[in-house]
């Protein structure tokens, strides 16, 4: 997996709340057998009307958004579990996703493809949004070793939290099947105690 | 103090704890697909390692299958080359498949537990989010990504936090025409689609325990509907009666030693939940949900409520539910009962087990379909297929003008050729109406199967409680 480093980036704000994964990669793009190119489906039915023409009132067919951020309404990924979601968003191009609360699945596939998920105050969602209302470019800062989101123009900041495991994960790259087979001792143990 | 149901199973299974970070939590059973599964055994091959417990996997197809001519080959070249992937890869790593033709296949859900490889106190994992359909054997069941399918081929374990604890009580004797999917609907309804997010629930109270085994899995195979982790049910008399003769449920002295375990299996008197909500079983009458996601459900005979009503008061929640209006082109105020539709799903995980087909048989002896709606009954499984035919159920069902399909997910995800066309409205006896979900542009309306079939026989939406 990637290293994550510290991201400066404009945003793409999805203000809907409720995005669940099937909106996000819909079901009929879940025939592959590899993890590659899920993004050009991402959000494919708010993105493309019938005749695969671009909706450019849609955010992420809007040329004055853009950037390597993804800002999105309450409960974002709800829904299925399909890691696929993830995938297209990190093949897509994006690395953080800003929410003020996040379905549980999609949390950890997004996590276990290097994509950050920071969990923000309704009240920053709130200031986000309203940043990129005033700027589609405004700077979006996420320091994932101090563990903060800034909104550059205005200096608005907002601390969010990650266990220390997952920030080690990340910040190195680390992927949790290395630990999990160098652990195989300990589970095999387990197994013979129960 | 005493402890949850879901603490003491999970207690059980963790293997060590990582300061400030998860437990390495042993799964018993996973459960796999041809859908999320394909690129976790192309990482294992890429790491070079097999799969470290292939007797702990149990395979089928179900996702992408037809359910009609399951004998001849899958049409689309995609969905084809995704089963066969499935094939190829329980081979090469000896996992037992019941693939398209065996007796057994069918969508994983429904399988697992009649084949009696789900049993209560265990721990299961799926790449699919209604894994915590096994819950209702009183056990930690529950949805994980590609990445987490991969982690326990290859260890058997999973990197887990433990979930805060919610407890979900509803008392009292249900109404005339109300079943487990009503109660679960109306439950999500008050809760909202987030109001389990974080949590794992145990449903308690008379409304749960007198149901069947049938109507527990309808139930917590939509805890995820609430966003909630998964879903359990302490398993009684009923849990054993249901589990015992099944393939794979323990024999002999083998079955007394493990009912003694599985009768430990309850929350203490003393536990206590990080939250808990109560509801009344009388308050409930046959749901159908009006919008976008399965928070957005009322009683039958009621009218659409506006975004005040259900509480929305930022300019987003309005925004968002304004949304479900247009794509569902309704108005809060609407009447639901005698609404014309186009399609009926009678199946999938939620509601495709021989109870279901039972309640269908009931509404529909005697009756005729209207000939406005296109209607698929897909059973969940090759066994539940054969014992409508056995039970006799088929008769009933086809002289009312019904044809019973072959056992996959079908309309509910619209994977295979199952597609509800655009705009269309179809009542669904499936978990999710999500924009898109039973295909682009499709309209869906969740509800049990009874009030699926009452809708089917008068083309509308119509209240089962007044054809019983």
């Amino acid at each position: 997996m990637e290293k994550f480093n510290t991201i400066i980036s404009s945003a793409v704000p999805l203000t809907t709340e409720n995005i669940d994964t099937d909106q996000i990669i819909p079901a009929r793009f879940l025939k592959a057998t590899t993890r590659d190119g899920f993004g050009d489906n991402l959000f494919r039915d708010w993105r493309f009307d019938k005749n695969n023409d671009p909706i450019t009132t849609f955010p992420l067919e809007d040329p004055t958004y853009g950037g390597t951020v993804l800002v999105a309404g309450k409960n974002f990924g709800c829904g299925s579990s399909r890691e696929h979601a993830a995938w297209a968003i990190a093949d897509y191009g994006f690395k953080v996703v800003i929410c003020s609360e996040f379905a549980d699945i999609f949390q950890n596939n997004a996590l276990n493809n290097g994509v950050l998920v920071v969990t923000v105050s309704a009240e920053f969602l709130a200031k986000s949004f309203s940043a990129i209302e005033r700027d589609t470019q405004a700077a979006f800062k996420i320091d994932l070793k101090n563990q903060f989101v800034e909104l550059l123009a205005s200096g608005e900041k907002e601390s969010f939290q990650i266990n220390g495991y997952r920030k080690e994960c990340l910040i190195n790259g680390y992927d949790n099947i290395d630990y999990l087979i160098s652990q195989k001792e300990k589970i095999a143990a387990f197994e013979a105690a129960k | 103090m005493g402890k949850t149901l879901f603490d003491k199973i999970y207690d059980k299974h963790v293997v060590s704890s990582i300061p400030d970070g998860p437990d390495v939590f042993y799964i018993d059973v996973q459960y796999i697909h041809e859908v999320t599964s394909p690129q976790a055994f192309e990482g294992l091959r890429q790491r070079g390692i097999k799969v470290a417990r292939p007797k702990q996997v149990c395979a089928t197809a179900d996702h992408n299958v037809p359910t009609e001519n399951q004998h001849l080959p899958i049409k689309n070249d995609l969905s084809r080359h995704q089963v066969s992937t499935l094939v190829q890869n329980c081979e090469e790593f000896g996992i037992d498949l019941y693939g398209l033709e065996h007796p057994f296949q069918g969508i994983v859900h429904v399988v697992g537990p009649e084949l009696g490889v789900t049993k209560p106190g265990m721990t299961m994992v799926c790449g699919d989010s209604h894994t915590s359909t096994h819950g209702a054997f009183g056990a930690i069941a529950f949805g994980v990504g590609t990445s987490e399918v991969e982690m326990v081929l290859a260890t058997q374990c999973l990197m887990q936090h433990r979930p805060k604890r919610m407890r979900i009580t509803v008392e009292g004797d249900l109404q005339k025409g109300v079943t487990a999917k009503d109660i679960v609907l109306y439950v999500i309804s008050k809760t909202t689609a987030a109001g389990g997010t974080g949590y794992f629930i145990e449903f308690a109270g008379s409304a749960f325990s007198s149901l069947t085994m049938e109507g527990r899995m309808t139930v917590c195979n939509m805890s995820i509907e609430m966003g909630a982790r998964g879903g359990l049910i302490a398993p009684d008399e009923t849990t054993f009666k249901y589990v015992k003769g099944r393939e794979f449920a323990p024999k002999g002295a083998d079955w007394d030693e493990a009912v003694s375990e599985w009768k430990e299996l309850y929350t203490d008197e003393d536990a206590t939940f990080d939250k808990e909500f109560n509801f009344d079983a009388s308050d409930i009458e046959p749901m159908i949900t009006y919008g976008t996601n399965p928070g957005m459900g009322i009683g039958i005979t009621q009218k659409i409520p506006s975004a005040a009503d259900i509480g929305a008061t930022t300019v987003k929640e309005i925004e968002s539910f304004d949304k479900a209006m247009e794509y569902m082109d309704f108005k809060p105020g609407q009447a639901m009962l005698g609404k014309q539709i186009d399609y009926v799903f009678v199946g999938s995980c939620t509601n495709a087990r021989i109870e279901d087909f039972r309640e269908v048989a009931e509404i529909v002896k005697g009756r005729q379909k209207a000939d406005n709606v296109t209607a698929w009954l897909v059973p969940g499984s090759k066994q539940v297929e054969k014992q409508i035919f056995d039970e006799g159920l088929a008769d009933i069902i086809e002289a009312a003008g019904f044809k019973i399909r072959q056992p996959g997910c079908s309309a509910c995800l619209a994977m295979n050729d199952d597609k509800v066309p655009t705009g269309a409205y179809c009542v669904s006896t499936s978990n999710r109406n999500f924009e898109g979900r039973q295909g682009p542009g499709a309209r869906t309306m969740l509800a049990s199967p009874s009030t699926a079939a009452a809708t089917a026989i008068a083309g509308k939406i119509a209240n089962p409680a007044d054809l019983i």
